[in-house]
C-alpha cells in the first residue's frame, strides 16, 4: 500500500497522517504529480477558505490532475467541497468530480456547524459502521445532496456528509477526528 | 442531530499536567498524552489544553506535546495559553492541534483575531473570555480574573466574532471553582448575542449543572477540569445522565 496525502498548503495534514499511522499505514505527503499518480490511495485534505485553496491547486496543476486519477481518492472537508462543481465561498469553480454545488448555511442555528452529528451512511465507506453514528464536523458551507450521496446528515437542511462516485469519495466530516467510527471509515477506504 | 459536547480541560506546565489527578490506574498521571487518551476513550467529545508555563523553552515543549497528543488521540483538541502571534499558532496547528484559543493577547490587540482567522480560517480560532460581574455588569478580566479591563463581556464577544472567532469559551470568574453551576443567564444572553458555538466554563460541580447549562444556558459545549480529574464525575455516567434528561449527546 502506498498512500499519498496531497500537500498543497491547505490542511491539517498531520492529523490525517497520524490517524493512518494508528491503522498501521504510512502515508507520504506530496504535491508532485508523479508521486500522486503512483499512489494506491490518495487523500485530498483541506481546511480554510475555498477560493484561496483552489488557487493553490491551480498554481501547481493539481486542479487538472485530481479529476483524472484512477485509484481511490478521498476528499476530506474542504477537499470534498472542492471536488464539487462550484462553491459559494469566494465564488469558486470546483474540480467537477461530484455533480453538485457548495453553498453557505442560511439558518438561525450557529454557523459554523461544529461538533458531532449523526450520519446515515451506506455502501463501502460505511461498512461495519452502525447507522446514525456520530462524526466530527466543522464547516460553514455544505454540499447540496445529489445522486452521489452515501452519507446523509441534517443541520437546518439535509446536506451531503459523504459522497461517492466511481473511484472518488468525499466526507464533509473529519474521519481522522471521529473516534472509532472515523478509524473504521478510513480503514474501509484503505481496503478499497 | 448535532450533540452537546463535553470537554475536559487539562492545565499544562512544561509539558506536564498540573493539579492533582486522581486516576489511580494511570501509569503517569502527569503525562498529558496518557490522560488525553483516557478521556478520549471514555467518550470526551473534545479536549482543551491550557498551557500555563512561562519558561523560555515553552514553545518547543508545547509543540512536542501537541504532536504527541495528536499522534495518540482521535478526537479534536484545542490548545491555548500565552498565544500572542500568528507564528505561535502556525506551530501548534502544524503539529496537529485542531484549534487554538486566545485570551489576553486578543483583548490587548483585537486585530490578532482577524489575522488568525484570515490565515488559518475561523473554524480553528477560539476566543476565550474570562469575566466577572462588577456592579451588575459583566466585565472582561485578564490574568486569570485578576485584572479588570474596560471591556464588557457582550460587546467584546460580538467584536471577537465579527473579527473571526469561530467559537467562544466563556469562563465566569464568579462561578469558577464554586461547584455551584455554570453562569447560565449570562451564557443564554451570549448565545443570543452571537451566532457561533459557545463553550460554558466555570462552576461545574455535579451532573445537574451540565443539564442546566445545556437546557437553560443554551451552551453548545461544557468544559470542566477538577470534577473530571478527581473522578467526581465520570464521563460515561455524565453522558447517560444527559441522555436521560433529553440532552442530545454522542
Amino acid at each position: 500500500m502506498n498512500v499519498v496525502i496531497i500537500d498543497y498548503g491547505a490542511g491539517n495534514i498531520q492529523s490525517i497522517r497520524f490517524a493512518l499511522e494508528r491503522l498501521g499505514a504510512t502515508a507520504t505527503l506530496s504535491h508532485d504529480a508523479v508521486e500522486i499518480k503512483k499512489a494506491t490511495h490518495v487523500i485530498f485534505p483541506g481546511v480554510g477558505e475555498a477560493s484561496s485553496a483552489m488557487e493553490k491547486l491551480q498554481a501547481t496543476g493539481l486542479d487538472t490532475l485530481i479529476p483524472t486519477l484512477t485509484q481511490p481518492v478521498l476528499g476530506i472537508c474542504l477537499g470534498m467541497q472542492l471536488m464539487c462543481n462550484h462553491s459559494e465561498e469566494g465564488n469558486t469553480k470546483g474540480l467537477g468530480v461530484f455533480n453538485t454545488d457548495v453553498v453557505r448555511f442560511k439558518t438561525n442555528l450557529n454557523v459554523p456547524h461544529m461538533g458531532w452529528n449523526t450520519v446515515d451512511g451506506k455502501e463501502a465507506l460505511f461498512q461495519g459502521i452502525p447507522s446514525n453514528s456520530h462524526f466530527y464536523m466543522v464547516h460553514s458551507y455544505y454540499a447540496k445532496p445529489n445522486a452521489d450521496v452515501v452519507g446523509a446528515c441534517t443541520y437546518a437542511v439535509p446536506f451531503a456528509a459523504a459522497l461517492s462516485k466511481n473511484n472518488f469519495y468525499g466526507t464533509q466530516f473529519h474521519p481522522e477526528k471521529s473516534g472509532v467510527v472515523g478509524a473504521t471509515l478510513l480503514q474501509n477506504f484503505l481496503a478499497l | 442531530m448535532l450533540t452537546k459536547r463535553i470537554i475536559p480541560c487539562l492545565d499544562i506546565k512544561d509539558g506536564r499536567t498540573v493539579k492533582g489527578v486522581n486516576f489511580v490506574s494511570l501509569r503517569d498521571a502527569g503525562d498529558p498524552v496518557e490522560l488525553a487518551a483516557r478521556y478520549a476513550q471514555e467518550g470526551a467529545d473534545e479536549l482543551v489544553f491550557l498551557d500555563i508555563s512561562a519558561s523560555e523553552e515553552k514553545r518547543k515543549t508545547l509543540a512536542k506535546m501537541v504532536r504527541d497528543v495528536a499522534r495518540a488521540i482521535d478526537i479534536p483538541f484545542t490548545v491555548g495559553g500565552g498565544i500572542s502571534a500568528v507564528d505561535d499558532v502556525a506551530i501548534l496547528l502544524d503539529n496537529g492541534a485542531d484549534k487554538v484559543s486566545v485570551n489576553s493577547s486578543a483583548v490587548r490587540r483585537p486585530e490578532l483575531i482577524s489575522e488568525l482567522a484570515q490565515r488559518f480560517g475561523t473554524q480553528c480560532i477560539v476566543v476565550a473570555i474570562d469575566a466577572k460581574q462588577l456592579e451588575n455588569e459583566w466585565v472582561v478580566h485578564l490574568v486569570g480574573g485578576k485584572l479588570p479591563t474596560d471591556r464588557k463581556l457582550f460587546e467584546w464577544a460580538k467584536e471577537a466574532v465579527d473579527r473571526g472567532a469561530g467559537e467562544l469559551l466563556f469562563t465566569s470568574m464568579d462561578h469558577d471553582g464554586t461547584k455551584q453551576g455554570f453562569a447560565n443567564a449570562a451564557l443564554k444572553k451570549l448565545s443570543e448575542t452571537v451566532s457561533v458555538p459557545i463553550i460554558a466554563s466555570g462552576g461545574a460541580g455535579d451532573m445537574t449543572h451540565f443539564v442546566d447549562t445545556f437546557a437553560h444556558g443554551n451552551a453548545d459545549a461544557a468544559l470542566a477540569a477538577s470534577v473530571f480529574h478527581f473522578k467526581e464525575i465520570g464521563i460515561p455516567d455524565l453522558k447517560t445522565y444527559l441522555r436521560q434528561h433529553k440532552i442530545p449527546v454522542r
